[in-house]
């Protein structure tokens, strides 16, 4: 073969192109993620238009709004016709939105010590691995400071409740070489009879560091919510994992007992059992005793997340292989042993999206409290904020403020769940 | 360590009810049943000697007195003459229906914003992104009090819809939306309609029986019947057929602006739309992330497998994925229904009549019987939830992975 009867051989190289403009860069992203195909393009168009719609509407209202106005009429005076938001609302009502009207306003600060406080009692639990565990003595001191500074009232209540912790737990670790439910017991029946004795003396000592007290009644707005969501959910981890052991266990009466309570919590919507609190719960205390609303929608609102997230915790224990609870009877360790050092550890871990899922929908639902007549942050909003006469039919900045509030918490919980849940992979893929 | 063959002579002591491993199960369960005996008594005690001092008993004859009271969406007759059990059954009834509303329509939302949230097309992605984040991590009561705030103070007056000038209109001149709720038009059964009904009923079941015989032909011969358009035929053709050869039996009561109202036609309330679409888009929104994990749970390979036996890709869909999917979505979708028919109980909120705002809330504040009210109507959703629970775990049973 010679050269001559080929019809053409390359003889040096072609310079570098390009790629072509339809295959790089955001042309060729915009062709796979927008308009690959007819239909595609149809969607992207419909949802552009609905995207810029909603912006058009929304920007000028936003953007107009007027932060500073002692009422509705004068907003919209100041507006003059235009639209725009009115969200002096909020700046006039900030107090009321957080605290709720009744709170002492001078003790404004008591409140946002406490949750300023939260974060640094809950950072330890949070991030266990980056911070030292010495600060867990502080989130175990946590309760008692945020009860003594959001209440207020002698130092004396918490630190004897404090104490009779400590002496419950002295109890219990005392006693676990006899048995875990042994040790239980006798832990609750110390700290109890230390409680009831101790009466004796804080009654003379009622005013030692004492803050000015606050009843419960004067709390409201988001610190309600707040309030709420934190003691309920953190009480009712402890009282979920028993209540998911219990209906584990092999003992038929408690099995029975455990499976009754959750399947009736679970079974009824947590409105009727704010009814409960409000107006039934009276007729089962003895007589003449009165105690808190905020008391009794706390436990009842506890006894609903613990069926919750007592499902949860089943749902982590089934899953774990048979042989975990093998391997963990195999080197002799008993009931507590096994369940402390082999079994809850993994199982925890695996409910916690579950878990996480519980406290964001517990949370969400502490605005429940609000058809009771609490004046939680929808309560506010509902009742002396619309009611007013300077803000009545202001909604949107009022709902918006809440939604956003809520946003913020919810989805900041989910995101964190998600964090610790690739933190927490040991599978290492 | 003893064995078997050597039993311990010792008898029996006391102190072995707490060290020994045999004997403390028992202790336990007999001082568990002891305490709850003793919680229940003290209780029952507390009740009894509360309920004598304040002259009251627990009865239930309170539900056969006259109500006294309105409840303005009735699905059954009623009058403020008739007796609390008669209201009762109309929140109950109202409960149901604004449950079955919302559990058809979040699964609507749920699957179509799922699927979505899987979509190739990165703007629909996100968007739905934000629809599932943004009602999620609401309060459910928030979603319901935002859209009663629409249908009550954004929604025109029915005067809004009156003379040459008027500043709102009807949709296609049938369906007007006021502050005082939504009017449509609705059907008027003439004479003749039941044989309408009954053959549109029949050609329902005769769809199905078609659809069965096509799979059947095609499982044991491999003839491929159509299966789309001869479905929809069966089910509109003979309906439509039967409607004009009975005279057009069934016509439309469009409403009317007559007075200060409008007249005719159905009124749906806002309190009950408020509702409805709060409960379903938020519950939709929840039923999407399961649509989607479901969707996801699939491994690709069963997609590939499939197309390499040479199926196209909507048989792909309906007989590998779907199947498949179902399994992982269809258990979560019946506790996200059973969530929307407990959060219904919101109504109260709004004032919508339902069996939480006619039992546990008019009733309940008029004859002063809390423990009876709340009693039944904790027995009315723990019914509910106990049945639906009870068929779910029998479909459970039924689809579970038959293995080794």
């Amino acid at each position: 073969m010679s050269r001559d009867n080929l019809a053409f051989v390359r003889s040096h190289m072609l310079p570098e192109a390009p790629p072509p403009v339809a295959e790089t860069g955001a042309v060729k992203w915009l062709r796979e993620n927008l308009f690959s195909s007819v239909g595609n393009t149809l969607l992207t168009l419909v949802s552009a238009y609905v995207v810029v719609r909603i912006l058009f509407g929304v920007a000028p209202w936003f953007f107009n709004g007027i932060w500073d106005s002692p009422s509705l009429s004068a907003c919209r005076e100041m507006l003059d016709g235009r639209t725009g938001a009115c969200f002096a609302v909020l700046t006039e009502r900030w107090n009321q939105l957080l605290f709720g009207f009744k709170y002492p306003p001078d003790l404004y600060w008591r409140p946002t010590l406490a949750f300023v406080l939260l974060f640094v009692a809950a950072a330890p639990v949070l991030f266990m691995k980056y911070l030292p565990r010495q600060m867990l003595i502080f989130t175990g001191l946590y309760p008692f400071i945020a009860f003594w500074l959001i209440w207020g009232g002698s130092i004396m209540v918490p630190i004897f409740a404090l104490l009779g912790v400590l002496l419950g737990a002295f109890v219990y670790w005392r006693t676990l070489t006899i048995s875990a439910g042994v040790a239980v017991l006798a832990g609750i029946v110390a700290a109890l009879v230390f409680w009831w004795a101790s009466r004796l003396v804080t009654a003379p000592l009622g005013d030692v560091l004492a803050l000015q007290p606050v009843v419960s009644r004067d709390l409201g707005g988001f610190m309600v919510n707040m309030l709420l969501g934190v003691v309920c959910v953190s009480l009712s981890l402890p009282f979920g994992i028993m209540l998911a052991l219990g209906r584990q266990s092999r003992m038929p009466i408690i099995k029975w007992i455990c499976v009754v309570f959750i399947e009736f919590i679970r079974g009824v919507p947590l409105i009727t059992l704010l009814f409960v609190a409000n107006v039934v719960l009276a007729y089962f205390l003895p007589p003449g005793t009165t105690f808190d609303l905020i008391l009794r929608v706390i436990i009842m609102i506890t006894m609903f997340s613990s069926a919750y997230i007592a499902e949860v915790i089943r749902g982590g224990l089934a899953a774990l292989p048979r042989g975990q609870y093998e391997a963990a009877d195999s080197l002799g360790l008993d009931y507590a042993q096994s369940m402390q050092l082999i079994i809850l550890p993994q199982a925890l871990k695996i409910s916690i999206p579950g878990i996480v899922n519980v406290a964001v929908g517990l949370f969400k639902d502490t605005t429940l409290v609000s058809i009771i007549s609490m004046f939680d942050i929808v309560g506010m909003i509902r009742g002396p904020i619309l009611a007013s006469t300077e803000w009545n039919g202001v909604y949107w900045e009022l709902f918006g403020f809440a939604c956003l509030l809520f946003f913020i918490v919810c989805y900041g919980i989910s995101q964190y769940s998600q964090w610790l849940e690739r933190e927490l992979r040991t599978d290492h893929r | 360590m003893t064995t078997i063959s050597d039993p311990p002579k010792a008898s029996f002591q006391l102190s072995m009810l707490i060290y020994d491993t045999r004997f403390r199960s028992y202790t336990f369960q007999f001082i568990a049943l002891i305490l709850l005996m003793l919680l229940i008594g003290y209780l029952g005690a507390n009740l009894m000697k509360n309920l004598s001092d304040q002259g009251q008993n627990i009865s239930f004859r309170f539900l056969q007195d006259p109500s006294g009271y309105d409840i303005n969406q009735r699905p059954i007759e009623y009058d403020s003459q008739s007796t609390h059990l008669r209201a009762s059954i109309v929140g109950v009834l109202n409960t149901l229906i604004v449950a079955f509303l919302g559990c058809l329509t979040a699964t609507v939302f749920g699957v179509v914003a799922g699927v979505l949230r899987l979509s190739p097309n990165w703007l629909v992605r996100k968007l739905m992104a934000v629809y599932v984040e943004a009602f999620r991590n609401v309060p459910v009561l928030i979603w319901i009090l935002i859209i009663f705030t629409v249908m009550t103070a954004v929604m025109p007056a029915p005067n809004a819809f009156r003379g040459e000038n008027a500043t709102s209109s009807m949709l296609f001149d049938a369906v007007a939306f006021t502050n005082r709720g939504v009017y449509v038009p609705s059907p008027v059964w003439g004479s003749g309609s039941m044989v309408v009904v009954l053959t549109f009923l029949a050609s329902i079941i005769g769809m199905f029986y078609y659809r069965r015989y096509a799979t059947k032909l095609l499982y044991d011969t491999g003839k491929l019947l159509p299966m789309g358009w001869p479905s929809l035929v069966i089910l509109f053709v003979p309906s439509i057929l039967m409607y004009f050869v009975m005279g057009q039996p069934i016509s439309l009561d469009y409403p009317e602006l007559r007075g200060f109202n409008f007249q005719g036609g159905l009124h749906i309330r806002g309190s009950l739309i408020a509702l409805w679409f709060a409960l379903a888009i938020y519950t939709g929104a929840f039923i999407a992330e399961n649509v989607r994990a479901g969707i996801q749970a699939v491994s690709k390979g069963q997609t590939e497998a499939a197309a390499s036996l040479g199926l196209r890709p909507n048989r792909i869909m309906n007989l590998v994925i779907l199947p498949q999917a179902l399994r992982v979505i269809i258990p979560p979708l019946i506790s996200q229904y059973l969530n929307l028919t407990k959060n219904s109980s919101l109504a109260i909120a709004v004032g919508y009549m339902d069996v939480t705002g006619t039992l546990g809330g008019i009733t309940l504040n008029q004859t002063g019987r809390a423990i009876e009210c709340v009693l039944l109507l904790m027995l009315f959703y723990l019914t509910i939830s106990l049945s639906i629970s009870a068929v779910m775990n029998v479909y459970n049973n039924s689809i579970k992975l038959k293995e080794r």
